[in-house]
C-alpha cells in the first residue's frame, strides 16, 4: 500500500502548505499592508468605540434618517450573523404582497411616481450598505422637513456621498447609508 | 443602468480572460511537462521536498488504474480527515465563538461537498463554523480537490499525445504541481488584491457595534428547552425586544475567497457568498472574482491545444465556450432587465433587484452568476431563487448541460472532450469513415466512457428530483409555492450531482433526506465521470497514431466548432427539457398571463 502512504503524507503536507502557511502569510500581508481593510473598515465614534462597517448596512427605520433597501436576514433587519437573502421567487403571492406594503409605506411619505427597484426589493446579504441615486434622492424632501435643514443642504450632503463606478465603468453609482446617516447626525 | 456601460463591462471582462488565458495556458503546458518555468528557481526545491517525504520517484509513470487508484485513496483521505474535523469542532483550536461541532448528516454532506469541489453548503459559515474547520479544513480542500480535477484532464490530454504506450503520467507530480506552480501563486495575488478592496483577513472574535439608532422587532419567544413557543393556533409567540449592538463577524476570508473563486470552489465564508460586503466588497473585487473563476478553465483549453501540439485545437472548444457563455448572459441579462410585469404593476422601476448587490449593479452580477455557473464554481452574488423565471433558467441549463462553457477545473474541459468525441463519432458515422479525434481511433471504449461522463449527471439529477418529488418530507422542504418549488428541487439536484454549488436558497436542504441523497449525488457525479476519464485516457494512450487523410474532418476548424455547439444543445434538450418545461418554463408563461 504505497499509495495509501502516499496519500496521507500528501493529506498532510498539503495542510500544512495550504492550511497554515499560506493563510498565515495571506494575513500578514493584509494585516501589514491594508490594516483597516483586513479588520473589517470599521467606523468608531469620538471614544474609540466601533460603532459599524463602512461595508456593513445597518437598519434606519426613523423618518428622520434615509432608509437603507430592506433586508431578509434572520431576528432583525441588517443583522450581520445571519447574512442572506429572502430567496422569494418572482411569482410568490406572499413576496408580492410585502413589495405592495413597502410601496404603500413609500406611498404614505409622499412619494410620488415610479419606485427606485433597491427600495423595495431586498438584497442578497441583507446587508447591503448602498442605496441608488434615485432612491436616496427620493427620500430628500422627508429628511429636509423632518429636520429643518434646506433641501438643498441636504442634496449636497447626498452628492458629497455619492460613490461613483468604480475606475468610471464598473458597478453603478451608490449612496453608503450609514455613513450619509452619520453625516447628517454630525451637522444637526 | 445604461446598456452600453453594461456591454463594456461584460466584453472587458471576455477580453481580460482571453488576454491572461493565453500565457497562463502555455505555462500550464510547461509545467505539466516538466519543464523549466520562472518560479522553478523558487519552487523546484519545495516540489523535490514534497516528493522526498511523500516517497513519490517523479519518473515513476502509472497506468490509469494505478493513477485512478490514487486520486481515489487521497480524496478518500481528505473525506476523513475533513469529517472528523467537522466532528471534533469543539475540542479544536481557533474557536473564539466556542461553535460546537456538526451533526454527522450535515458532517457528511459537507465532508463530500468540499472534497468534490461541489461546496454545496446546509449550514452558514459564520455561525457553524470556526476560523480552524474554515482554514485547516476547508481552504485547503479548494486547493486540492481543484488540483485532483486539474491532474485528471491533464492525464486525458496525455492519452491523446502519447502513442502505444500504457501509462498517463504520475498523478502525486500532477497533483504537486498542479497546487505549488498554479494554484498557491495566484491565489496569494488575489487574496492580498481582495483585501486591498475591503475583504477582511484577520483571526480577531467577532466584533460588537453600537447602533446608530437602536432598532425593535419581535423576537420569537422560547421555552427552557429552547424550542419556540406557539399559541393554540399554532402560531409561534413573539415578544418585543430592542437590539442597541449587533455582532460583526471576523475571520481569514480573503485567503480562502481567492482559491474559492479560482478552483472553481465556490463554498463561502459566509453565508452570503459572495454577495457578502467582506469577501465582495467592490466593483472591482466583483469584476476580479468573476475573472478568477474563469480564468484557469479557460486557460486549460490554452494547455490541451500546445501538448498535442496544435493549439488551434484548443481554440475550437474555446470558441464554442465563448459563444455559449455570450448567448447566456445575453438571456440572463436581458430578463433581468426587463423584470417583470407584477412588480411594474406595484410600480417599481428599474431591474429585479430583488437578491442582488447595490455596488454590482445587474451587468456585474449577471456576469458573476453566469461565470459561476457555466463553470462548477456555485458561488453566487445574487440569490438564484430570486431571479425572474427564465433568468433562472440560465445558471440551471448551464449546470445541466454538464458545465462545459469553461467548465470547472479540469472537470470542464474533459467533460467538453466528451463531448467533441460524441461530435466526432456522430459526424464519422454520417460520412462513413472510422472517426478519428486528434489522430487517435475513436473505437467502443471511447464512445462508452464519453457517454458515461456526459450522461451520469442527467441520470441521476432527473431519478433524485423524482424521488424527491414523491417524498412527501422533501416536498415539504421547499419554500416557494408551484412551478417555482419544482425548479428549487431541480436546481438543489442539479447542482449537487454536477459538482456546482450553488442553490435557489430557498430550499430547506439541512434535512436528512437532502444530506444524504445530496451526498450520493455528490459522489456519482464526481468520481464515476472522473474514473471514466482516466479509463480513457489508458485506452488512448495504448493507440497508436493515425495521420490525418483526405477524409479525417478537421477539428480545429469553425465547421467543427459549429457541429459541437449542435451535439451540445441536442443532447442537453433532449435530456432536460421535459423538467425544465414544467418549471421554469410554465412560471414564465404563467407569469406573463398576469397581464
Amino acid at each position: 500500500m504505497k499509495e495509501l502512504k502516499s496519500a496521507i503524507l500528501m493529506c498532510l503536507l498539503f495542510t500544512v502548505l495550504c492550511g497554515g502557511l499560506y493563510p498565515a502569510v495571506v494575513t500578514g500581508l493584509a494585516q501589514t499592508l491594508f490594516p483597516h481593510q483586513a479588520n473589517g473598515s470599521l467606523i468608531t465614534d469620538a471614544n474609540g468605540q466601533a460603532v459599524g462597517s463602512e461595508l456593513i448596512g445597518q437598519p434606519f427605520t426613523g423618518p428622520h434618517y434615509f432608509w437603507p433597501r430592506p433586508s431578509a436576514t434572520a431576528e432583525f433587519a441588517y443583522n450581520p450573523m445571519a447574512s442572506g437573502g429572502s430567496n422569494s421567487g418572482p411569482s410568490n403571492p406572499a413576496f408580492l404582497a410585502t413589495v405592495a406594503e413597502r410601496v404603500e409605506a413609500l406611498r404614505a411619505t409622499g412619494v410620488t411616481g415610479p419606485i427606485p427597484a433597491d427600495l423595495v426589493l431586498a438584497s442578497a446579504s441583507g446587508l447591503d450598505p448602498h442605496i441608488s441615486l434615485e432612491a436616496a434622492q427620493l427620500q430628500i424632501p422627508r429628511i429636509a422637513k423632518m429636520r429643518n435643514l434646506p433641501e438643498d443642504a441636504v442634496a449636497s450632503l447626498v452628492a458629497g456621498h455619492t460613490e461613483g463606478r468604480q475606475l468610471g465603468l464598473l458597478g453603478e453609482p451608490r449612496v453608503n447609508v450609514l455613513l450619509l446617516n452619520r453625516a447628517l447626525d454630525s451637522q444637526s | 443602468m445604461t446598456l452600453p456601460n453594461d456591454l463594456l463591462q461584460f466584453f472587458g471582462l471576455l477580453a481580460a480572460v482571453l488576454l491572461l488565458a493565453r500565457p497562463l495556458g502555455t505555462f500550464m503546458a510547461r509545467v505539466y511537462n516538466g519543464e523549466r518555468t520562472f518560479l522553478s528557481p523558487v519552487l523546484a526545491p519545495c516540489e523535490s521536498l514534497f516528493y522526498r517525504i511523500c516517497g513519490v520517484d517523479r519518473n515513476d509513470e502509472m497506468g490509469w488504474q494505478r493513477y485512478a487508484l490514487a486520486m481515489l485513496l487521497f480524496n478518500l483521505v481528505l473525506f476523513l480527515a475533513l469529517m472528523g474535523m467537522l466532528l471534533a469542532q469543539p475540542a479544536l483550536p481557533f474557536n473564539p465563538q466556542g461553535l460546537p461541532g456538526l451533526s454527522w448528516p450535515l458532517a457528511l454532506n459537507t465532508a463530500i461537498s468540499f472534497i468534490t469541489n461541489t461546496n454545496w453548503q446546509n449550514y452558514s459559515g459564520e455561525s457553524t463554523l470556526s476560523y480552524f474547520t474554515q482554514v485547516v479544513g476547508l481552504t485547503v480542500h479548494n486547493f486540492v480537490s481543484a488540483a485532483s480535477g486539474m491532474a485528471i484532464v491533464i492525464a486525458l490530454i496525455r492519452g491523446f499525445v502519447r502513442r502505444t504506450t500504457d501509462t498517463i503520467g504520475n498523478f502525486w507530480v500532477d497533483l504537486t504541481r498542479s497546487v505549488l506552480y498554479i494554484l498557491l501563486p495566484l491565489s496569494l495575488i488575489g487574496a492580498v488584491f481582495l483585501v486591498s478592496q475591503g475583504a477582511i483577513q484577520n483571526f480577531s472574535g467577532y466584533k460588537t457595534a453600537a447602533l446608530t439608532q437602536p432598532i425593535s422587532y419581535d423576537k420569537p419567544k422560547l421555552n427552557e428547552q429552547g424550542a419556540p413557543m406557539l399559541d393554540q393556533a399554532g402560531k409561534p409567540l413573539t415578544e418585543s425586544a430592542t437590539a442597541k449592538e449587533v455582532s460583526i463577524p471576523m475571520g481569514p476570508v480573503a485567503s480562502q475567497e481567492a482559491i474559492k473563486e479560482l478552483g472553481t470552489n465556490g463554498g463561502g465564508f459566509f453565508n452570503a457568498n459572495s454577495a457578502h460586503p467582506f469577501e465582495n466588497p467592490t466593483p472591482l473585487s466583483n469584476f476580479m472574482q468573476v475573472l478568477f473563476i474563469l480564468l484557469i478553465p479557460a486557460a486549460l483549453t490554452r494547455t490541451f491545444g500546445v501538448m498535442v501540439g496544435n493549439p488551434r485545437q484548443g481554440r475550437a472548444l474555446l470558441g464554442v465556450m465563448l459563444f455559449l457563455f455570450i448567448v447566456a448572459f445575453g438571456v440572463l441579462h436581458a430578463s433581468e432587465l426587463a423584470s417583470t410585469p407584477m412588480l411594474h404593476k406595484l410600480g417599481v422601476a428599474g431591474g429585479n433587484l430583488e437578491g442582488k448587490e447595490l455596488r454590482f449593479g445587474l451587468a456585474g452580477t449577471n456576469m458573476f452568476e453566469v461565470a459561476t455557473t457555466a463553470t462548477s464554481c456555485g458561488a453566487v452574488t445574487a440569490m438564484h431563487d430570486s431571479l425572474t423565471p427564465l433568468g433562472g433558467l440560465v445558471p440551471l441549463s448551464l449546470i445541466l448541460l454538464g458545465e462545459i462553457v469553461f467548465g470547472g477545473v479540469g472537470c470542464g474541459l474533459y467533460t467538453m472532450l466528451a463531448f467533441a468525441i460524441i461530435a466526432v463519432f456522430v459526424s464519422g458515422l454520417m460520412i462513413g469513415r472510422t472517426p478519428e479525434y486528434l489522430g487517435k481511433k475513436i473505437e467502443v471504449r471511447e464512445m462508452w466512457m464519453s457517454i458515461v461522463i456526459i450522461l451520469v449527471a442527467g441520470i441521476v439529477v432527473l431519478i433524485l428530483s423524482g424521488i424527491a418529488m414523491i417524498t412527501p418530507s422533501a416536498v415539504a422542504s421547499m419554500s416557494n409555492p408551484g412551478a417555482h418549488g419544482l425548479t428549487e428541487v431541480l436546481y438543489a439536484m442539479a447542482s449537487m450531482a454536477n459538482n456546482n454549488g450553488s442553490a435557489f436558497a430557498g430550499l430547506s436542504s439541512n434535512t436528512n433526506f437532502y444530506n444524504l441523497l445530496g451526498a450520493l449525488a455528490m459522489l456519482i457525479g464526481r468520481y464515476v465521470p472522473a474514473v471514466a476519464v482516466l479509463a480513457m485516457a489508458g485506452g488512448l494512450a495504448g493507440k497508436k497514431y493515425v495521420p490525418p487523410s483526405l477524409g479525417t474532418l478537421p477539428t480545429d476548424k469553425f465547421p467543427f466548432a459549429f457541429w459541437l455547439t449542435l451535439v451540445i444543445l441536442i443532447v442537453g434538450a433532449l435530456t432536460f427539457f421535459p423538467a425544465l418545461a414544467l418549471g421554469p418554463i410554465v412560471e414564465h408563461l404563467s407569469m406573463m398571463g398576469v397581464n
